[in-house]
């Protein structure tokens, strides 16, 4: 579990993450696309994900490709957060989203910038 | 990409023989695995189907590939969602890997179809029979919530 907490504790390895939820099976190259850093660095944060098994690696001829592996997240989910909890929380996450999703609607149609929005 | 595809890798301190029992046999699966079981011959291009309590077809498929204790191959439709149904067949590819004192599990499930309802709806299933499977083979338990078939999945 180390590993886990180690691996996302970085910026860059969770804008990594961000990216193949996006779009999952990526291979390196197509990574490298989408963030301002070099391929080694691309390649290294890779390694450390992989090795804290938050991502899985699947060869498709000479191709790797990168998948999110949920795994590791739901364990720490399963170990902290009980069975009773989980609907509660849905239902508070969904209105967190929903009202400040209202808000940013309301405040972008007025004078103030929408600041918050890029919280998520 | 002309397919939807999720990879889920998980270790279990366990043998490959042991979890290739846990996988197919209804013993186990019906521990961890919302009271189901998988019934086949085991054999390649034998019929596969899944049942849950009250002789409910879930799923239902073919044997592609098979080589226990290490890979097995399911063709795989979902039975019992119209929607999820109209969508085919889909691919299950299990991969069991010694490593040391566990086996790491590869689950990889794929459909040729992009945005595939069914791929979404099994994602976030996978997840938590997988930690119970996890849970019954190291401890001996599974998790609770994932014994009785669902009621609100029985529409």
């Amino acid at each position: 579990m180390d590993a886990v907490f180690k691996a996302l504790a970085d910026l860059s390895r969770r804008k990594l993450l961000d990216e193949l939820r996006k779009e999952n099976g990526q291979t390196l190259s197509k990574l490298c696309e989408h963030l301002d850093m070099t391929r080694q660095a691309v390649t290294k944060h890779l390694g450390l994900l992989e090795k804290a098994n938050l991502i899985a690696v699947v060869w498709r001829g000479r191709e790797k490709l990168h998948y999110l592996n949920p795994m590791p997240l739901h364990e720490i989910y399963e170990r902290w957060i009980g069975k009773y909890e989980r609907h509660r929380l849905q239902a508070l996450s969904d209105l967190k989203k929903g009202l400040e999703s209202a808000a940013g609607r309301i405040r972008s149609g007025g004078q103030t910038k929408t600041k918050n929005q890029k919280t998520k | 990409m002309q397919k939807d595809q999720f990879v889920y890798v998980t270790y279990i301190r366990t043998t490959p023989e042991k979890l290739w029992k846990a996988l197919i046999e209804p013993e186990f699966t019906r521990q961890y695995w919302g009271n189901t079981a998988q019934e086949s011959e085991w054999k390649p291009g034998a019929s596969w189907h899944m049942k849950a309590p009250g002789d409910l077809l879930t799923d239902s498929g073919e044997v592609l590939e098979i080589e226990p204790p290490r890979r097995l191959v399911l063709k795989w439709r979902n039975e019992f969602i119209p929607q999820l149904k109209a969508e085919g067949y889909s691919r299950l590819t299990y991969q069991l890997e010694k490593e040391g004192n566990s086996v790491k599990l590869t689950v990889i499930h794929e459909i040729e179809k992009k945005g595939s309802k069914f791929i979404e709806a099994v994602s976030s299933g996978w997840p938590h029979i997988l930690a119970s499977l996890k849970s019954l083979l190291e401890t001996g338990e599974s998790l609770e919530e994932t014994r009785e078939w669902p009621s609100e999945a029985c529409k």
